[in-house]
């Protein structure tokens, strides 16, 4: 039997999840760009894959700072 | 001309072909001559006319421009017999062997050239490393020994560096001639080229064996004259000369039917020839020299290096209106000037506007002129002509023709904004704007409060100067480059610029609870500060004087409502802090702009330290905090020149009953060490987890050996200390260590008492024979003084083994040194090659030219760290004080 580990769980990972349309929209809108000039994640990413997201979407990633507390940072879905 | 703006949008790389070269050629070079007698370039020569104009007046015979417009024209020579690149000549080794001998086809079945092709294809969509893929493909080809297309046997080809190929024939070697391997690359389908990385549109395979060589420009390789009227040859010309030469002998002796011996000679000779034409510093090749001796720079070595053409001088170039010269310390000149030397005033210059306003002023500069100070060296006409002061003849006449709306140069004046930098400039605030203070002499005089952003010091370091030469720039440096705008570090959130060395030690000794003053002296102290304030009631009175304190003085500097706390340098850092009842006076009190107590040390207004200084940066602006440093370094300066302070060898004296304190500790220390060593040996030496018991031992002994000098350290403060307040007399050397000025206790501890285990990668040491470290030990004598422990102090002096041991130390503290530079040199050159765009807009997002966002709020919170409190975002401590002082109000 494989075993597999929910990597969403462990400590260093931190949470991601997929923007809805109207989310993403709205984002590009505030930022004033493209989604070519958002940072980029593979779709082979395995918290990509665990959150199915699909090459165009954007996502969300919310991470401990120690600047900040949490800080959000968006990465949009590429074939490769 | 109009220009027409044009984007790049991509740059392709290829070979030039033989037919290219032909066509781009104006001229077919066939004489290695250069010059007739009479001087004129010969035509069919090197310096033909037709290959661009390099002397002014004359019309170029191609273009029919002047120097400057024609951007010069190529020629080619007609090689006899052609030569391999030596630059292509590793890609031709991997084709030759991945190739057929018979058909030329890569020597894969036809599927797997498919699949290599589709790859490749892929790859070249996604912008993804082609490379892998194409070497890849070259490691497989390689080891067929048949080709899968015609069924011929594949021979092994040796590759001899640089650029001879070998064939091994029934295990007999055979040389490949230039035309054997061109002949071979013909053969490559261009399908089979594309697989292997080629654009076969741009580069054919066996466009890398050439059969013509393309001939720079004369503009290229200019030829200088020399005083002596003797013409100098570019070291290009000279080797297409050596190339022109051999390709000639070379075509005679063909022509003539010369054995096939002196054939190859002459062969080999010109692909030498044209090798270090391209690449002079070949492995392998001798460099081809000059007469004197010197290694000729040809085409590699101009493009290479850091004197090569990108990094001098694409990536960094030389400028006009700069000024270098030697730096020393004036602290008579406020942290935002610097002084600069009448003769470079006088070189450099600002480009003024005419006006109205300033005609009057201006025509006394131009009259003036470029030798008398303040004058102008140049005016520019509207039209954008140039007349030199050192040439105008009639100076009346050109007076009166100028008018508003032309443009004097005009000296450095004082008050004139100008860019100050140290190299190497490791951060921002290694180029500051400056006001300009002319001042005789032939150094560049800078406060000492900006040597530490600079990193600078006055034992023969020289500095550069750059006039700024337009309204908006010099606007942008005032207001965001001027050192009181960079005393706060955005490294740390404190303040850079600060007192350093005297000004620590004579604020030290200023704010001295003892130290008072009759009015005589005060007024002196604050005259010569340039304070101009009333002098407040006097702290006390004895036999009728009136006295005032040094922190009464002190106080006069500090911002009339300013209230602050903090703990000084100075500070014990006893358990319970008695704060203001403090015995060493180590707790500062400000209090409405009043040093109620504490002293004033690094902790007040140092450079990487000073709270004090912070506190008026943050809370009263930067204008505050340059007249605050001004005036305290001036007042600190000016109180410990009139008060006196040295340093001599007996600051590190002990009493007799301190050394035998010190001998005891060391002997001890000693002991304790042959104790931890026959612990060992008796195999009852308790071991620490995670070690062997070797490494136990050692750590163990390290261990004690480093307590046992911080023990002597300790008593040696302790009795100097204790000197100083028996006998009221000061030790300089320990008030500079603990005040923060300059050294550190543990510098006064080896001087005094003992300079301790010196170390070679972090152990002791233990290199040198076998079994010891020296010829004066046993073999495995891991004692104390065996393997490098110095018992003695600086002062006593060390004996010859701890001499000994003590420089190996030494070596490799120097040694790391070097290295660290060299390392961090070439990481900072990365970091800012990889950073140098990266922006902070206005909505705090951190982007890259092409709008790429890389942070989404920089830093992830935002914040300016020049501007936290010490890279806090908030002071809580601060917050609090200031909410309670108003409850108290
Ligand atoms: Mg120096
Ligand atoms: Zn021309
Ligand atoms: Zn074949
Ligand atoms: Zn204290």
């Amino acid at each position: 039997m494989r075993r597999v580990v929910d990597i969403s769980k462990h400590e260093l990972v931190p949470k991601h999840e997929v923007m809805s349309e109207e989310e993403a929209k709205e984002l590009l809108e505030r930022l004033n760009i493209t989604k070519g000039q958002l940072p980029k994640i593979l779709k082979s990413d395995p918290m990509v894959q665990k959150i199915k997201a699909k090459p165009g979407d954007i996502i969300k990633i919310t991470r401990k700072s120690p600047t900040a507390g949490t800080t959000i940072y968006y990465r949009v879905v590429v074939n490769e | 001309m109009r220009i027409i703006p044009k984007k790049v949008e991509r740059i392709k790389f290829g070979l030039l072909s033989p037919e290219m070269i032909r066509k781009l050629a104006e001229v077919k070079i066939v004489t290695a001559d250069t010059y007739d007698e009479d001087g004129y370039p010969i035509e069919g020569g090197l310096m033909d006319p037709r290959l661009g104009v390099v002397d002014p007046g004359l019309r170029c015979k191609t273009c029919g421009s002047r120097v400057g417009d024609c951007p010069g024209h190529f020629g080619r020579i007609e090689l006899a017999r052609p030569v391999i690149h030596v630059g292509y000549a590793k890609l031709i080794n991997k084709i030759l062997r991945s190739t057929c001998r018979e058909c030329g086809r890569v020597l894969l079945p036809e599927e797997k050239i498919e699949e290599f092709r589709e790859e490749l294809k892929r790859a070249k969509k996604i912008g993804k490393n082609e490379e892998p893929i194409v070497e890849e493909l070259f490691k497989l080809a390689r080891a067929s020994k048949t080709c899968p297309h015609c069924g011929a046997e594949q021979m092994d080809i040796k590759f001899e560096k640089p650029t001879t190929f070998i064939e091994v024939v029934e295990g007999r070697q055979h040389r490949l001639s230039p035309i054997e391997v061109r002949e071979r690359l013909e053969r490559v389908t261009d399908g089979d080229a594309e697989v292997m990385g080629f654009d076969v549109s741009v580069a054919r395979p066996e466009w890398m064996v050439l059969t013509v060589l393309l001939v720079p420009p004369v503009t290229v390789r200019p030829s200088i004259t020399l005083e002596s009227g003797e013409r100098s040859e570019d070291d290009l010309t000279h080797k297409l000369v050596d190339i022109i030469r051999i390709n000639q002998r070379l075509e005679e002796n063909m022509e003539a039917g010369a054995p096939q011996l002196i054939i190859e000679d002459l062969w080999e000779l010109l692909q030498y020839h044209v090798t270090t034409y391209f690449n002079n510093e070949v492995a392998g090749v001798p460099p081809a020299r000059h007469r004197s001796g010197r290694p000729l720079k040809t085409l590699a070595q101009r493009l290479k290096g850091k004197e090569g053409r990108f990094r001098s001088n694409l990536s960094g170039k030389r400028v006009n209106y700069s000024a270098r010269t030697v730096i020393s310390p004036d602290p008579n000149l406020s942290i935002n000037e610097v002084g600069v030397p009448e003769i470079i005033a006088r070189e450099l210059t600002i480009p003024e506007i005419v006006t109205p306003m300033n005609i009057e002023r201006l025509k006394k500069l131009v009259r003036n002129g470029p030798h008398r100070y303040p004058g102008a060296n140049y005016v520019e006409r509207p039209d954008g002509a140039r007349l030199s002061l050192a040439r105008v003849r009639d100076i009346d006449e050109l007076l009166e023709k100028i008018e508003p709306g032309w443009k004097v140069h005009r000296h450095l004046i004082d008050g004139d904004i100008v860019l100050f930098n140290r190299q190497p400039s490791l951060h921002r605030m290694s180029i500051m704007a400056h006001e300009v203070k002319v001042l005789p002499y032939k150094t560049f005089r800078l406060n000492l409060c900006v040597c530490p952003p600079y990193n600078a010091d006055f034992d023969g370091d020289e500095m550069n100067l750059h006039a700024i030469q337009s309204q908006e720039a010099r606007a942008e440096a005032r207001v965001l480059m001027r050192v009181q705008e960079q005393i706060l570090s955005p490294r740390f959130g404190g303040p850079i610029i600060g007192g350093i060395h005297d000004h620590i030690s004579g604020a030290y000794l200023l704010t001295q609870p003892e130290v008072r003053f009759t009015k005589e002296e005060a007024f002196h102290l604050l005259y010569a500060s340039g304070i101009k304030k009333p002098l407040p009631e006097p702290a006390y009175e004895e036999n009728g004087r009136a006295y005032y304190t040094g922190k009464q003085i002190f106080s006069m500097l500090l911002p009339e409502d300013l209230t602050l706390r903090y703990k000084a340098k100075v500070c014990k850092k006893c358990e319970v802090c008695k704060e203001e009842e403090c015995e060493y006076d180590a707790y500062v009190v400000i209090e409405k702009g009043e040093l109620k107590c504490g002293v004033m040390d690094e902790k007040s207004f140092g450079a990487f330290a000073g709270e004090l200084l912070d506190r008026i940066v943050k809370d009263y602006g930067t204008d505050a905090a340059r007249e605050f440093l001004d005036r305290v370094t001036k007042l600190v300066i000016n109180f410990i020149t009139w008060r006196g302070f040295s340093t001599g060898i007996d600051d590190e004296d002990l009493p007799e009953e301190a050394k035998e304190r010190i001998a005891e500790i060391l002997d001890d220390a000693e002991k304790s060490v042959f104790e931890l060593i026959r612990a060992y040996n008796d195999k009852i030496l308790e071991q620490l987890p995670g070690r062997t018991l070797e490494e136990t031992l050692e750590m163990r002994i390290m261990e004690v050996l480093s307590e046992a000098r911080d023990k002597t350290g300790a008593i040696a403060n302790e009795y100097l200390e204790r000197e100083e307040r028996r006998r009221r007399h000061e030790n300089s050397a320990r008030i500079m260590a603990v005040s923060g000025a300059r050294g550190s206790l543990l510098n006064l501890t080896q001087m005094a008492a003992c300079v301790g285990q010196q170390s070679v990668r972090g152990e002791r040491i233990k290199r040198g024979y076998s079994g010891r470290t020296l010829p004066h030990f046993k073999v495995g004598d891991i004692s104390a003084r065996a393997k490098g422990f110095v018992r003695s102090s600086y002062k006593q002096g060390l004996s010859p083994l701890e001499f000994f041991f003590h420089n190996m130390g030494g070596r490799e503290g120097l040694v790391d040194t070097a290295v660290r530079t060299s390392q961090s040199g070439y990481m900072q050159r990365r970091l800012i090659n990889a950073l140098q765009d990266l922006k902070v807009e206005y909505d705090h997002t951190v982007r890259d030219t092409r709008g790429v966002i890389v942070e989404f709020q920089h830093g992830e919170d935002g914040s300016d760290p020049s501007r936290t409190d010490w890279g806090k975002m908030v002071n809580v401590k601060n917050i609090v004080q200031k909410y309670a002082r108003m409850e108290a109000e």
